[in-house]
């Protein structure tokens, strides 16, 4: 039974006095190898690991991102090899693993289209589904189709979000909500703004579900203040840069891990 | 004014908004400005008077003796988008679009180019209502089209080379879309085709529809007959041919000319290495809209290739899409060696030098002209001048031989 993994997942964290830690790789990036070793290293710090399938336009990402997936593609990484990293990941741990995916990649899948997708990420052991280009009001079909497997829809929220889109989105929302700390793309940040705080409460009044904020977590130094206040913590483009310079994943992961820690 | 789209800004199931939420807002305050703005006499009259004053519109539907005389067969008409201030069709929209981001109290603008017409027509209505603009070119397009990198610094706009993906429209359109999420609160990104998340198909469309309104009124004018035969238009993304297309495309079925979608087959439809998106591609979705596009198996977006820059894109508006669909409109392809021939044909019989993206629509209608016969009559939406095209032209003609340096 796989249902609530996602929620109870961060509960898990919460009640552990930490803010869930959800790091983020480009699947088959740097190469398919290092992708394996490094989520393998991630899945003993994370709470949630979060695969993107590598897109040719992701207008939501930054160039450490955006390389990322280049380089992916470039290496001849497909939808199918995708799941099938994540079928082996899954094979050997608990921790909830979610797609990041861009909706063409979904919409255009060759074994019947996003239904056939959705069941496909189902069967590889994915918990959930994270969409960065699809607002729910173009999701109907999608949604649907995640219903009907169980699987989780996690849509985004951002600062320019009003009330109204926040109730729209939130709803849409299973396992958790994916909260954009910043108006701009992926991309590792010194400081990030003052209105965090502001925009996760502005969440937690129309939603109980957990709140992950992304974007722009770096280290340490930023992923404390968001712990403070969000249920999770995304960290993709400072990981995927490590990643790609071949540096210390394990390392990264463990200072932020600790940095999701909350005072008691 | 036109049954679409929906108010979910569907052209049928094309269309939509595939955008980070981040955009969402910006796009309910857009599609909200943009309604009132149309609805205020005050502003549609001011675009009217920059049309005509700066912009020098109506623009001119001229008999083409000669080219009909050399065709063989149909009357040729050319609506003569050429002749507008800047040299293109583009300028009908950035003169609206850069109105409205006045109206809105947006202090910065932003826009993708492919050929750099857009760009340049841009930055042109970004200088003369005095607001800064940025505008995203990819590497190899600013390569091909130095002249109008140079012209958009001249009116003082800064040029960002993008150096992602293809280096080519589909992703300086990408960047842009990325600055406007970032700066999402004070830009207008003033996008140049019938493309990207609703309102903008609708509204580019709306902007450019001028030029078939005023070529209806023209042609009945001019020859006392109600409609032509066939209106014939290059698509990339297919502004000019919307604006022209538009206001025959929801007549009655039995009163519509053909609209006839010239799409740049590149190197043979066959060989993968085009642009034609309808007539070779499949659904999914690109730049915030569903539409026909080119992609792999996997839904990956797939490089366009075209000798003309400005139909080099993997993608094709959502009206166009539907129009397909819906046989409201034909879509056809013409090659890079068949444009490249047109282009030197028309200057040579005509003493126009067409833009390489209009002279896909020329080398169609050299065939569509003799089959239509001597009773016919045909419109050619003249999207642009090929003063642009001279260098990248002279390169691929010395390359095979054609002219001699």
């Amino acid at each position: 039974m796989t249902a609530g993994r996602l929620r109870g997942a961060f509960e898990a964290a919460a009640s552990d006095g930490r803010s869930a830690f959800v790091p983020y790789m480009t699947a088959g990036f740097p190469d398919r190898r290092a992708f394996m070793r490094n989520a393998k290293t991630l899945l003993e710090a994370a709470d949630v690991l979060e695969v993107g399938l590598p897109f040719s336009d992701p207008l939501g990402d930054g160039p450490t991102i955006q390389r990322s997936s280049e380089t992916a593609l470039a290496s001849g990484v497909t939808t199918q090899d995708v799941l099938d990293m994540v079928r082996d990941l899954t094979a050997e741990t608990s921790t909830p693993v979610v797609i990041m995916s861009y909706y063409n990649p979904i919409y255009c899948y060759e074994d019947g289209g996003e239904a056939g997708f959705v069941q496909a990420a189902k069967a590889a052991g994915a918990a959930g589904l994270i969409l960065p280009d699809l607002p729910p009001d173009e999701g109907d079909t999608l949604i649907q189709a995640a219903r009907d497997v169980d699987l989780d829809t996690v849509f985004l929220v951002a600062p320019t979000s009003t009330e109204e889109r926040l109730k729209r989105v939130t709803d849409a929302c299973r396992g958790f909500i994916y909260a954009v700390s910043v108006t701009g793309v992926t991309g590792a940040r010194d400081a990030l703004p003052a209105d965090v705080p502001d925009l996760v409460r502005r969440v937690k009044a129309v939603s109980d579900l957990p709140v992950a904020v992304g974007f722009g977590v770096s280290g340490a130094a930023t992923a404390k203040p968001v712990a403070d206040v969000a249920d999770g913590v995304v960290v993709g483009s400072a990981i995927v840069k490590t990643a790609g310079d071949g540096g210390d994943v394990a390392a990264l992961a463990h200072e932020i891990r600790s940095a999701c820690v909350r005072d008691a | 004014m036109y049954p679409m789209p929906n108010d979910r800004g569907r052209f049928g199931m094309y269309g939509g908004r595939y955008v980070p939420e981040t955009l969402i807002p910006a796009l309910d305050e857009l599609t909200s400005a943009y309604q009132e703005a149309r609805q205020d006499p005050t502003f549609n009259e001011h675009v009217t008077r920059v049309l005509q004053e700066y912009v020098g519109r109506p623009s001119r539907l001229s008999y083409a003796e000669n080219l009909t005389r050399a065709y063989g067969g149909a009357h040729i008409w050319l609506k003569r988008e050429d002749l507008n201030h800047t040299g293109a069709h583009k300028i009908n929209n950035t003169v609206g679009q850069v109105l409205l981001a006045k109206r809105m109290g947006k202090t910065r603008i932003i826009a993708e180019t492919g050929a750099g017409q857009h760009g340049v027509a841009t930055a042109t209505a970004a200088a003369m209502f005095g607001l800064p603009c940025v505008v995203y070119m990819g590497e190899e397009d600013v390569r091909r089209q130095a002249l109008n990198v140079f012209r958009m610094r001249l009116l003082g706009a800064e040029v960002i080379p993008v150096t992602s993906g293809t280096r080519t429209l589909k992703d300086a359109t990408n960047e842009a879309i990325r600055d406007w999420v970032t700066n999402v609160r004070d830009t207008f990104y003033v996008i140049g085709s019938v493309v990207g998340p609703h309102p903008y198909p609708m509204m580019v469309r709306d902007f450019q529809s001028v030029i078939g309104e005023e070529t209806i009124s023209q042609f009945q004018e001019r020859t006392g007959r109600e409609m032509p035969d066939a209106v014939v238009a290059c698509v990339g993304g297919g502004s000019n041919a919307i604006g022209i297309f538009a206001p025959f495309a929801y007549l009655d079925p039995a009163k519509r000319p053909r609209l006839i979608g010239v799409e740049a087959a590149g190197h043979g439809v066959e060989t993968g290495s085009h642009a034609a998106s309808i007539s070779a591609g499949k659904r999914g979705v690109l730049h915030g809209a569903m539409m026909y596009l080119m992609s792999s198996n996997d839904g990956q977006i797939t490089p366009a290739h075209s000798v003309s820059a400005g139909l080099d894109y993997p993608g094709v508006g959502p009206e166009h899409s539907y129009y397909a669909d819906e046989g409201m409109a034909e879509y056809v392809g013409v090659d890079d060696a068949e444009a490249l021939r047109a282009f030197q044909h028309v200057a040579e019989v005509e003493g126009i030098i067409p833009a390489l993206e209009t002279s896909h629509a020329f080398a169609y209608v050299q065939h569509l002209a003799p089959e239509l016969g001597p009773d016919a009559h045909i419109v050619i939406n003249l999207s642009g001048r090929g003063d642009k095209d001279v260098n990248e032209a002279m390169r691929v003609l010395e390359r095979v031989g054609e002219v001699s340096s």
